[in-house]
């Protein structure tokens, strides 16, 4: 589905990220652990087009989109819900996930935006109470939630999450995890970026370790959890 | 005496006010989607009025204001494509260093199309001695269009904004660009319709003021600042409140004419500027709470 090739990118001069090579099947969740300025997510800007490669390629769905601009990217398939959520602060939860489905009406499925709606809500309830409640005023766990909504709103294909957890209380976290296994389980893709180690592995079928701009570690998720260097650099902190 | 003078020049600055209120409000259009101050914008007063005036030579009043604002829209359009589109993540002096050369190109533009003359459309209804009595003051119809048109452009744009599909996604993309580029919206486009927008506006009030305040091919930059300090005052980016700035000013500026010789009628307005980038550069209406949930 999402296949990356020796991609390189940073800002302006600075390198940040160097022959990075990752890919992602139809039905997984991946996840790509990786401390503080990794690169994590100038990783998921470069896929979505928000910054441009230096080299490399991004095949989505065997399509070259390393060109293209976000806003085809997004139509295509491929939705990032991006880091500290960046919900519309001063418009309410509704609007908010009616922007989410811009494509959607621009491909003409204005019937099928009213649905999704639904499904989002029934996802996560706490929406629909607060359905008319300016996004800002959400605390960092709604607020979560309505970047995830507004992002399933476009019907991707992918859907990426860049530090879902980031600030948020245990047992929010607990919920928001439990929801990625619930996407997979209705047939999504999802490319799941963390900090959050251990989390994230166990909920990933196949994990990359990402350490200053390079891939150093790939497996499958149970492979990297019992793996001794994982657990001393990334699950270190918060073993059981 | 005293009340009918007083009266007079209020209403001077009601009119002067619309027109300050307009550009300030296509500061903020412009400001929003993109960050950009576009010092162009009292060109697009300026081409609106001459271009209907030319219109008019061989169309029916309403028609060339209709045709004018047209034109002027898609001038902006124009050059949003021509001179900002293609620029990636420019700096803001640069910014205001390229809008300030379209300015002076248009007004050289104009300059060679129509001339030094200084031009006017006929009054809308009636002509420069038809007077209203409003409670035994005299007032011009024009001065009504015009405030008429400033308050119908105001709600027009509230509800835009605040109601239609496309309002919302220029919001959003003023709101959080890259968000709104998640969301699948072409947010290049939208700057252009930005464009579009504050040019059209800047037209029609061009068109309704020109039987008062007349119209000549330099009164651009003059205008451009008058309307920056609006949205300064107003606090840049919150149009409704440089609806409020603009009659302020346009007031203050009348009533200095009562009391200071009139050469410092325009430094009124740079005193005005002046003060507030130093004292409270987030405007009079301005408030941290009202910042973080910033909206047009
Ligand atoms: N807008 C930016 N301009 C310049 N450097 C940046 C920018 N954003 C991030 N960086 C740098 O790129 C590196 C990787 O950052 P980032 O991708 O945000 O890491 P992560 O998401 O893994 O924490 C860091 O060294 C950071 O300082
Ligand atoms: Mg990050």
């Amino acid at each position: 589905m999402l296949r990356i090739r020796n991609l390189d990118a940073g800002y302006g001069n600075l390198n940040v990220l160097r022959r990075v090579s990752i890919h992602v099947k139809p039905g997984e969740i991946v996840t790509i652990i990786g401390a503080n300025g990794a690169g994590k997510t100038t990783l998921l800007k470069t896929i979505t087009g928000l910054l441009k490669a230096q080299a490399g390629e991004v095949l989505f769905n065997g399509q070259d989109i390393g060109a293209m601009p976000t806003e085809r990217i997004v139509s295509g398939g491929c939705s990032l819900v991006p880091e500290g959520r960046q919900v519309f602060p001063a418009m309410p939860v509704s609007e908010n996930l009616l922007l989410g489905a811009y494509v959607q009406f621009k491909r003409g499925n204005k019937h099928e935006v009213e649905r999704d709606l639904d499904r989002v809500y029934a996802l996560f309830p706490v929406l629909k109470q607060r359905e008319h409640q300016l996004a800002g005023t959400l605390s960092g766990g709604e607020q979560q939630m309505l970047a995830m909504g507004r992002a399933l709103m476009a019907r991707p294909k992918l859907i990426m999450l860049d530090e879902p957890s980031m600030g948020l209380a245990p047992l929010m976290v607990k919920e928001i995890f439990n929801i990625i296994v619930r996407l997979r389980a209705e047939g999504n893709t999802v490319l799941l970026v963390e900090q959050n180690a251990r989390s994230a592995l166990k909920i990933a079928n196949r994990g990359y370790v990402l350490e200053t701009g390079r891939i150093i570690l790939e497996g499958e998720a149970e492979d990297l959890l019992a793996n001794r260097d994982v657990q001393r650099a990334y699950l270190g902190r918060d073993a059981e | 005496m005293f009340f009918e003078l007083f009266f007079q020049y209020l209403v001077a600055g009601l009119t002067y006010g619309t027109i300050y209120a307009i550009v300030g409000i296509g500061f903020n259009i412009i400001y929003n989607t993109t960050g950009i101050i576009n010092f162009a914008q009292g060109e697009f007063v300026m081409l609106g009025g001459m271009t209907a005036v030319t219109l008019y030579g061989f169309l029916p009043l309403p028609l060339a204001v209709i045709g004018a604002v047209l034109i002027t829209m898609v001038m902006g359009g124009l050059i949003e494509m021509v001179f900002i589109r293609w620029l990636v993540k420019p700096t803001v002096l640069r910014m205001i260093i390229i809008t300030i050369g379209i300015s002076i190109l248009i007004r050289e533009g104009a300059l060679l199309v129509w001339g030094e003359g200084v031009r006017s459309l006929p009054y809308f209804t009636g002509n420069e001695i038809s007077a209203l009595s409003l409670g035994g003051v005299r007032l011009s119809p024009q001065v009504l269009w015009s405030i008429g048109v400033c308050m119908v452009i105001v709600l027009f744009l509230n509800l835009f904004f605040k109601h239609t599909m496309l309002g919302r996604e220029m919001r959003a993309c003023a709101a959080n660009r890259d968000a709104a580029a998640l969301c699948g919206i072409p947010t290049k486009n939208m700057i252009t319709l930005s464009f579009v927008l504050s040019a059209g506006i800047g037209a029609l009030a061009g068109c309704v003021v020109s039987p008062i305040t007349y119209t000549q091919y330099s009164i651009g930059s003059g205008l451009a600042i008058k309307g920056f300090t609006v949205a300064i005052l107003g606090g840049l980016g919150n149009s409704m409140a440089a609806v409020a700035a603009g009659f302020i000013l346009g007031i203050l500026e009348s009533f200095s004419i009562w009391v200071l010789p009139t050469a410092y009628k325009d430094a009124i307005s740079i005193a005005i500027l002046l003060a507030m980038l130093f004292i409270r550069p987030s405007g009079l209406f301005g408030n941290k709470e009202a910042m973080r949930l910033k909206d047009f």
